[in-house]
C-alpha cells in the first residue's frame, strides 16, 4: 500500500479564535482528480474554522472528522487516533463531520470521499500525526510557563504535568499553544503506549441515534423550506413531451410544478410547503414521455445477449501459463459453470436527499454525501458559482453503501436545479423510495462463465474465465484510474488478482452498453467475483474429498498472508462447533481479501421453507491494527447481513421495456432478521501491520459461505442469484 | 384541509392538515418530531414505527383522521418511559447502532413486544421484530440488546 502523502505535502497551521481555543489544521496541496481543473483554496471566513481540533475553553476537545459517518464507525475511530497521540480526555471528546473543504480532503484520493475502505487506512497517520502535533504544542506552551523545557513534562487525560508537580489542562494552555510553533516532526506513540487504539471503544453517536433527537439530512428544517419531489421518466433519458399539471397544482400547499433537465433525459419537479402535498401532487401528474432513440433494455434480452457474449473471449486481463490447457484435461474431470448476478438497488435506510440554497452570488448545500469535493463541484456548476462560493454541509446519512458517491452527482444537480428557481428558499429535495427503487444506479449484472480443469492432485489445472458486465468507471474521473486496456479492473477484481495457486489461468473481460445506470455497490466487484471462485474452490474441496478449509490452505500462495491468518484463525475459532453440527445442518466455508483486508468465514445452515436458515456465523479477520476492534466486530456481524441482499429471493432489480419492475420494499425485499445468522462471533487477528478498510469487506464472503453449506445439504450447485429457492 | 385534536406522548396536539396525511409527516412536519423516521411509505420497513393505543404502528400508512383520540408514542417519549428507557440503555450497552435511521422504529418494536412478553423467545423477537428492515444488518445485536433488555426488566421477577 502506499503511504499517505501528508509528510511531503502536508503542513500544519495554526491559528488562535479567541472564543474557541487551538485550532490545528492540516493543509494539503490540492491533488486533482484526472483531468478536472484544480479547486480553488477555500477561503476560511466562509466555512466554520478549517480545523482538525478545537479545544474549547470549558475542556471539550471537538475533532472534525475528514469524511462522511453513515454507519461504518469513522466518527467515533478517527478521533480515537487523534485523542490517543494527543493525551486528550476521551470523556470530553466531540465528534463533528467535516464540511466540503480542501483541508479534509483524502489524503491519498485527493478529494472529499468515503470509498475504497479506506477511512482509516488513508487517515490513521494523519490522524496520529494531527494528534501528536498538537499536544507537542500544548506541551511547549506548559514548558514556557513553568521554565522548563518539554521533554521534562508528561500528559495524560487532557492534562500537562510538570517536572515539579505543576499541572495545567489543555484548555488553560490552548491559547499560549496556539502561537507555538507547529512542529514538523514528532514521535509517535509505540503499539505498547496506545490507550485508545486497540480499545474496544463504544460509539459517541449511539445515544441520540436511539432517543430520536439525531438530525440527518431529511430530517433538516429550515425556516422557509420548501420540500421537492421530482416525477421521473419511465425509461432513463426519458423526456417529457407533455405536462397536465392542473389537478396536481390544485393540492393544497403546492406552490410550482416545472420541467427540469436530468442527468439522463427530463422529469418534472413538484414543489409544495411540504412533503405530502408535494407526493400527492406528484401522483396527479399527467405526463407524456417522450422515449424517442431511448434504449429499452429488457432483462431477458440483456441474460441472452450476456450469454452470447460469455461463449466468446473479451478483452485479455490474465494469461498466465497455457490458455488453452483447459482443453487437454480429459472431460470427467472439468467443471463448466455459468453464473448470472442481477441488477441491485443499494436502498440505504434514509432516503436520498439533498437541500440547496441559492443567495445568487453564493448558495448552500445539505447532504449526507460520501462524495463532498464532487457534490459541491456539481451543486457550483448548476448555480454558475465557483465551489468556494457553495458553503456544503455534511449531514449524517442513513446508510449508503455507495449510492452517496456518484460521479456525476444527479441529486445534487437536481436539488440545485430547482433551488435555482426558487432563489432565496432553501429547497429539499426528496428521492422517495420507489425513486431510489427504480431510478438506477445499481450493482451492475454480472455473467460468468469458467472452465476449470482439475489436475490429479485435485487441485485446478486449468482456468478460463470470461466475464461479462457493464464498465462501472468509463466515462467518469476515475476512468484513468483503473480503466486499462479498455478492463475496468473494478469488474474482474478478486478473480484477476485471486491468491489462489493457478497455474494456467486465462481471464477476459466484456463491457456492454446498457442504458441502465450503474454505481459501486458496496465492496464492487468483489460481491460476485468472491461469489464466483469460493463457490468454485468450494466445489474442487468437495470433489477432493478435503476440508475446505485445508483445501483452500493448500492451494493458497504462501505470501497470501492476510488469508492464512483468517484461516488458520477460523480452524481454530470453529473447532468446537463445525465437526458437530445439528442433524440437517451443514457447515459452509469461504474466503477472501479485498480491500486488503482478508476475511474467512464458516457459517452453520439448514433448510427451513425452502430458505437457507443461517444459525451461526464465524469470522476470522486480518485487517491490520484494528483501531477499533469493537467497530469491527460490528462491522463484521451486521456487513455480513448486507452480503446477504445477494441472496435474498426478492434481491434483484429487473427490467421490462426499459422500466424497472421493483418499485419498493415489496418488490425488491432486502434481508430481515429471519433472513440473517442468529448470532456471529468475530475473531481478529492480531497485528502490528497499518490498519486496513472493514466497511466492505464482510460483504463478500458471506453468500458464498451459505451456498457452500446448501451445496452440502441438496449435491446442488447455485449459481444463478438471485436464490429463489433451494 | 380539517382540524385534529391529538394525544402525542401525553400532550394534546392540534393540527390542521390534509385528511389524508399519513400520522408519519404530521409528526415529522407539522409537530416538527422527527425521530419517527421515512423508510418506505407502504409499511414494509418500520422506519416509522410508533405506539397507537398501545400497539406497534407503522405510521406511515395511517391517515391521520384515522388516528382518534387513540394516544399516539414516539421514540422521542422512550426516555421518560420505564420499559423505554432500559431499552434504549441496552441498545447503547450493545453497541447496536451503525447508521442509525431504523433504530428509532426498531427501538419502538422492541418496547411493544416487551410490554407484552418480557421473556421474550428467539421466535418471538423474529417474529416481533421481523418486519423491521436494518440495511446496516444490526440484526445480531438487535438481539443481544432486546436479550439484555429483558433481563434488566425481569430482574427481581420471579
Amino acid at each position: 500500500m502506499v503511504a499517505p502523502a501528508i509528510d511531503r505535502r502536508g503542513f500544519l497551521r495554526v491559528s488562535f479564535a479567541a472564543a474557541s481555543g487551538l485550532l490545528v489544521s492540516l493543509y494539503l496541496e490540492p491533488n486533482v482528480l484526472g483531468q478536472e481543473a484544480p479547486m480553488p483554496q477555500q477561503q476560511a471566513k466562509v466555512y466554520p474554522p478549517e480545523a482538525f481540533v478545537n479545544i474549547r475553553p470549558d475542556g471539550k476537545i471537538v475533532i472534525q472528522v475528514n469524511r462522511l459517518e453513515f454507519g461504518q464507525g469513522v466518527q467515533t475511530s478517527l478521533p480515537m487516533v487523534l485523542a490517543d497521540e494527543m493525551d486528550a480526555d476521551w470523556t470530553n471528546v466531540i465528534a463533528e463531520l467535516a464540511p466540503a473543504a480542501d483541508v479534509y480532503k483524502d489524503p491519498l484520493f485527493g478529494i472529499q470521499i468515503v470509498g475504497g475502505s479506506g477511512s482509516i487506512a488513508h487517515s490513521f497517520t494523519q490522524y496520529r500525526e494531527l494528534g501528536a502535533k498538537t499536544r507537542a504544542m500544548l506541551v511547549a506552551a506548559a514548558a514556557d510557563r513553568w521554565n522548563t523545557t518539554p521533554d521534562k513534562c508528561r500528559t495524560e487525560a487532557s492534562v500537562v504535568h510538570g517536572p515539579g508537580g505543576q499541572t495545567a489542562t489543555y484548555a488553560e494552555l490552548a491559547a499560549d499553544a496556539a502561537h507555538k510553533p507547529v512542529p514538523a516532526k514528532v514521535n509517535l506513540k509505540s503499539a505498547t503506549e496506545f490507550k485508545l487504539v486497540g480499545k474496544r471503544v463504544k460509539r459517541l453517536d449511539s445515544r441520540p441515534k436511539c432517543n430520536g433527537s439525531l438530525k440527518f439530512g431529511l430530517d433538516l428544517d429550515l425556516p422557509g423550506m420548501k420540500v421537492a419531489v421530482v416525477a421521473h421518466p419511465p425509461v432513463f433519458g426519458g423526456r417529457v413531451k407533455r405536462i397536465v399539471d392542473d389537478e396536481a397544482r390544485r393540492v393544497e400547499g403546492v406552490r410550482d410544478v416545472f420541467e427540469i433537465p436530468l442527468a439522463k433525459g427530463t422529469g418534472v419537479a413538484i414543489v409544495a410547503d411540504k412533503f405530502w402535498p408535494a407526493k400527492q401532487a406528484r401522483s396527479r401528474l399527467k405526463i407524456d414521455w417522450d422515449l424517442t432513440g431511448v434504449e429499452q433494455p429488457d432483462s431477458s434480452e440483456l441474460w441472452t445477449r450476456y450469454r452470447q457474449l460469455g461463449n466468446t473471449a473479451g478483452l485479455v486481463a490474465v494469461n498466465r501459463g497455457d490458455a488453452n490447457a483447459f482443453d487437454k484435461i480429459a472431460a470427467g474431470d472439468r467443471i463448466v459453470a455459468e453464473y448470472e448476478f442481477p441488477f441491485l438497488a443499494h436502498t440505504p435506510m434514509e432516503p436520498l436527499n439533498t437541500t440547496v440554497r441559492f443567495d445568487g452570488d453564493r448558495a448552500e448545500a445539505w447532504a449526507g454525501s460520501q462524495f463532498q469535493t464532487v457534490d459541491q463541484m456539481a451543486v457550483a456548476e448548476v448555480l454558475g458559482l465557483k465551489p468556494a462560493q457553495v458553503t456544503f454541509h455534511t449531514e449524517m446519512a442513513g446508510g449508503g453503501f455507495g449510492r452517496r458517491a456518484v460521479t456525476d452527482s444527479h441529486i445534487q444537480r437536481e436539488a440545485a436545479v430547482i433551488a435555482k428557481r426558487l432563489r432565496g428558499t432553501p429547497v429539499k429535495l426528496v428521492w422517495t423510495r420507489e425513486d431510489d427503487v427504480q431510478g438506477g444506479y445499481y450493482r451492475p449484472m454480472h455473467y460468468h462463465r469458467v472452465e476449470v480443469g482439475i489436475g490429479p492432485d485435485g487441485l485446478p489445472a486449468a482456468w478460463r474465465h470470461v466475464v461479462v458486465g457493464q464498465s462501472l468507471l468509463m466515462g467518469t474521473p476515475f476512468e484513468s484510474f483503473a480503466v486499462k486496456n479498455g478492463i475496468d479492473e473494478t469488474a474482474i477484481e478478486g478473480t484477476s488478482d485471486t491468491h489462489y495457486s493457478i497455474p494456467n489461468m486465462h481471464l477476459s473481460v466484456h463491457h456492454p452498453k446498457v442504458n441502465v445506470p450503474v454505481l459501486w455497490w458496496r465492496s464492487v466487484g468483489h460481491t460476485h467475483n468472491a461469489f464466483v471462485m469460493e463457490t468454485l474452490i468450494d466445489e474442487l474441496a468437495t470433489r477432493a474429498r478435503m476440508d475446505p478449509i485445508a483445501y483452500r490452505r493448500k492451494l493458497l500462495k504462501p505470501d497470501a498472508k492476510k488469508l492464512i491468518g483468517p484461516l488458520d484463525l477460523l480452524d481454530k475459532a470453529t473447532a468446537a462447533w463445525r465437526n458437530k453440527l445439528a442433524r440437517g445442518h451443514a457447515l459452509g466455508v469461504s474466503c477472501h481479501e479485498s480491500f486488503g483486508t482478508g476475511v474467512a468465514c464458516a457459517v452453520d445452515v439448514s433448510i427451513d421453507n425452502k430458505r437457507p436458515r443461517i444459525h451461526r456465523a464465524t469470522i476470522a479477520v486480518d485487517c491490520g491494527i484494528a483501531v477499533n476492534p469493537l467497530s469491527v466486530e460490528s462491522q463484521f456481524q451486521a456487513g455480513i447481513g448486507f452480503g446477504l441482499t445477494q441472496l435474498v429471493p426478492k434481491g434483484a432489480i429487473t427490467l421490462k421495456n426499459g422500466t424497472v419492475e421493483q418499485r419498493n420494499f415489496d418488490g425488491y425485499a432486502p434481508p430481515y432478521i429471519i433472513d440473517t445468522p442468529m448470532t456471529v462471533d468475530v475473531h481478529i487477528v492480531p497485528s502490528t501491520e497499518a490498519p486496513t478498510g472493514c466497511g466492505e469487506p464482510p460483504v463478500p464472503v458471506i453468500s458464498p459461505a451459505v451456498v457452500n453449506a446448501l451445496a452440502r445439504l441438496t449435491s446442488k450447485r447455485y449459481r444463478t442469484l438471485p436464490l429463489v429457492s433451494v | 384541509m380539517a382540524t385534529y385534536q391529538l394525544n402525542i406522548n401525553g400532550e394534546r396536539r392540534e393540527v390542521t392538515v390534509d385528511p389524508s396525511t399519513p400520522l408519519l409527516w404530521v409528526l415529522r412536519e407539522d409537530l416538527k418530531m422527527t425521530g419517527t423516521k421515512f423508510g418506505c411509505g407502504i409499511s414494509a420497513c418500520g422506519a416509522c414505527t410508533v405506539h397507537v393505543g398501545g400497539v406497534a404502528t407503522r405510521s406511515c400508512i395511517v391517515p391521520i383522521s384515522h388516528v382518534g383520540d387513540r394516544p399516539v408514542v414516539t421514540i422521542e417519549a422512550m426516555s421518560a418511559d420505564p420499559v423505554g428507557r432500559v431499552v434504549q440503555n441496552a441498545w447503547v450497552e450493545e453497541d447496536v447502532v451503525q447508521c442509525g435511521y431504523c433504530q428509532s422504529g426498531q427501538i419502538m418494536a422492541a418496547v411493544a413486544l416487551l410490554k407484552h412478553t418480557p421473556r421474550p423467545t428467539e421466535q418471538n423477537i423474529e417474529e416481533s421484530m421481523g418486519g423491521n428492515l436494518c440495511r446496516c444488518g444490526t440484526y445480531p445485536r438487535i438481539r443481544a440488546a432486546i436479550k439484555t433488555a429483558a433481563t434488566q426488566l425481569t430482574k427481581g421477577d420471579a
